[in-house]
């Protein structure tokens, strides 16, 4: 029995992922019995369409993590593909909603391109290259819209019911959760099982030995800054279909909330460290907070405050983990 | 022969690394002398001292952060709290003059509130060493912006003019010249003496140059580290009591975005954000220039959001070009022992 608990205990220690479930369940619970309405299908259902963009963006700025870097303009990148694709959309130059998606995934994409240039070309550290171009992609977001908004009415039909049905995956789930539980399981494979994915590892855990052992550095990163641009596309094509209409501060702050998704997921900051189980169980985290807190009654202004020490606990929390492992390793070469 | 070599390399080295320098700061002093002739031809009353003192003020106020910005680059750290520290000292300032403290006392609570901040995010920074600087001031950021919200919520806290001699403190003059003006020339010696003239200084480029190497050599260097990150904050609380003198009224959203006008002001000025490189005369000529530069397209009534773009493409650039440069002249030095060898 008592072995038994110990190699339980010994498991929670060394699998973040179950770890973080549980804590995952411990709040669900709690919510629970604060309020009842939180575990019903249909708050679910809601928390999921609703932090959608978040779990998806979360993807992008996870591989971004990986290779060592960061990519805080994804948020403005977000606003910015997501504006354009749906300015066209507003002057007819297409109607479809496919079409639109993919508009906007390219101009993602070619954002993503450019913070990749700066960085591989540039020699720039990704925090200064980003923070730069946060303020080029907004600003351009204000000049192509002229500050106004794409409102409902200016959409075609099919688009604005795009985000409130199930047609994708024939009435099981939510279009927009269909998408992101996709690109989920399509980069679980990328990540664990092909050749590209055990490169971003390598990149990201010691750069000088992968350098040494044939990979392109400059070409990875370069295109896993364009995949974390073109999730941003992805998820501002989600967002305008969402709130079914486009402004050019949306998202704004955003790129906070996906670092904090990562880092509790166990994404380490330093590069080589983390999974997509481990970030989604992170994004999830932060939906059923944000979720949660106002149910539970947390004044809206507290929010903010909130997030920033729960970031600051989880990676505290995290470097103490670390330290502890580290520790736990010595001791059983010791023995 | 290996010696000599070595020392080739070293003299060549910092013969390339003065010359950048050289070019470096003539590019600077060339870009602010072109951005003044721009503002005096776009408008005749540009160069009237008593307009040029009121355009240099409102930028004053956020200069003042780039001079420990400064400092925390050279050390190859970065802050990124420090917009919201100053909304969160000016807030602080706000409500307790408005829940009747005298204004004596509600500019401490701005500075001690600006000192604490730092303070915090130096205490993290050191206890966990393997944290980087950039994702604990990244979340210190939304923490004490989250805090001010808390506060203020959705109002905002004003009456402050009221008090004349905390009105005066941004507004009142000597002859043309503003106090804010004096205040900013005395912090920017005091700053520029302690970077370049002491112990301190010397220690601050050690560590920026490599960190391990200075540890062993017996400089103290999470102290040292703290102490920056402690006069961040408290230089953000002297921002705060300027920021609360010139505008009257506070609301949780102020300086948004000072850290990357902070940030730009000293990069631009040739301070590297890799550490250890960099001068103080060239980050206060860049404060000007960068002021400067946003005054004149205010001019010509350029629309906020498109300043703030440029300003993130002088970025960018700024930092690019000498990356290119360094480069250039690495592979040239990494040639030269090849050959010899």
């Amino acid at each position: 029995m008592q072995s038994q608990m110990k190699s339980l205990l010994k498991k929670l220690k060394s699998s973040r992922e179950l770890s973080l479930f549980l804590v995952l369940a411990i709040i669900c619970v709690a919510v629970q019995l604060r309020n009842n309405s939180f575990l019903t299908a249909k708050t679910i259902n809601d928390m999921l369409k609703n932090y959608s963009t978040t779990i998806m963006l979360s993807l992008g700025m996870m591989s971004v993590l990986l290779i060592g870097g960061i990519d805080i303009s994804v948020a403005s990148s977000l606003a910015f593909s997501g504006m354009c694709a749906s300015l066209m959309m507003r002057d007819g130059v297409y109607s479809s909603t496919l079409v639109m998606f993919l508009v906007s995934v390219g101009i993602g994409m070619l954002c993503g391109m450019l913070v990749g240039l700066v960085i591989t070309q540039g020699k720039v550290l990704p925090i200064i290259a980003t923070l730069g171009l946060t303020n080029i992609f907004r600003g351009a977001t204000y000049i192509v819209s002229g500050s106004r908004w794409v409102s409902a009415y200016q959409f075609q039909s099919t688009f604005k019911q795009f985000a409130q049905t199930n047609t994708l995956s024939f009435g099981l789930v939510n279009n927009l959760v269909f998408i992101t539980i996709v690109c989920y399981a399509v980069f679980f494979v990328i990540m664990k099982w092909t050749r590209f994915g055990r490169r971003i590892y390598a990149v990201g855990s010691n750069p000088e030995a992968a350098a040494v052992s044939g990979i392109n550095i400059n070409g990875i990163k370069f295109v896993v800054y364009s995949m974390a641009g073109a999730f941003a596309g992805l998820t501002g094509a989600m967002y305008t279909a969402l709130y079914a209409s486009a402004q050019s501060d949306m998202g704004m702050g955003m790129e906070m909330d996906v670092i904090a998704a990562c880092v509790i997921g166990g994404v380490s900051l330093n590069g080589g460290q983390g999974s997509v189980v481990g970030v989604l169980l992170g994004a999830l985290t932060m939906a059923v907070i944000g979720k949660a807190l106002p149910l539970i009654g947390v004044s809206q202004f507290w929010q903010t405050a909130i997030k920033g020490l729960i970031i600051l606990t989880a990676i505290i929390i995290n470097v103490l983990t670390q330290r502890m492992m580290r520790k736990n390793a010595l001791k059983e070469r010791e023995i | 022969m290996a010696t000599q070599n070595k020392r080739n390399i070293v003299i060549e080295k910092e013969k390339s690394l003065k010359s950048l320098f050289l070019r470096w700061e003539t590019l600077l002093i060339v870009l602010f002398i072109v951005v003044n002739i721009m503002n005096a031809s776009i408008s005749k009353n540009y160069l009237n001292t008593a307009n040029l003192f009121t355009a240099i003020s409102t930028f004053l106020v956020k200069g003042f952060i780039a001079f420990p910005m400064a400092y925390i680059l050279v050390l190859g750290d970065i802050d990124l709290s420090v917009g919201s520290t100053v909304a969160l000292s000016a807030t602080l300032l706000g409500v307790s003059y408005n829940a009747g403290l005298p204004m004596g006392a509600a500019i401490v609570v701005a500075l001690l509130c600006g000192t604490l901040c730092g303070l915090i995010n130096g205490i993290i920074l050191t206890k966990f060493t393997e944290l980087a600087s950039m994702i604990v001031t990244l979340g210190t950021m939304t923490l004490y912006r989250g805090i001010a919200e808390m506060i203020l919520g959705s109002q905002s806290t004003g009456g402050l003019q009221n008090v004349t001699w905390f009105y005066n403190l941004y507004y009142a003059r000597i002859g043309a010249v503003p106090y804010i003006f004096i205040v900013f020339c005395v912090l920017a010696i005091a700053f520029g003496f302690v970077l370049h003239k002491t112990t301190f200084g010397r220690y601050l480029y050690a560590i920026g140059n490599n960190r391990v190497v200075a540890r062993y050599s017996g400089i103290p260097v999470q102290t040292i580290r703290l102490i920056c990150f402690t006069l961040v904050g408290f230089v953000c609380g002297i921002s705060a009591i300027y920021y609360a003198s010139w505008m009257g009224t506070v609301r949780f959203d102020i300086a948004t975005g000072y850290e990357l006008e902070a940030i730009s002001m000293v990069v631009l000025g040739g301070i590297s954000t890799a550490g250890g490189k960099g001068n103080f005369p060239g980050t206060v000529i860049s404060i000007f220039t960068i002021g400067l530069l946003k005054y004149g397209l205010g001019l010509i009534n350029v629309n906020s959001q498109t300043i703030l773009m440029i300003i993130g493409a002088i970025l960018i650039i700024v930092v690019t070009i000498p990356n290119i440069r360094v480069q250039k002249s690495a592979t040239k030095l990494s040639k030269t022992p090849a050959k010899s060898c």
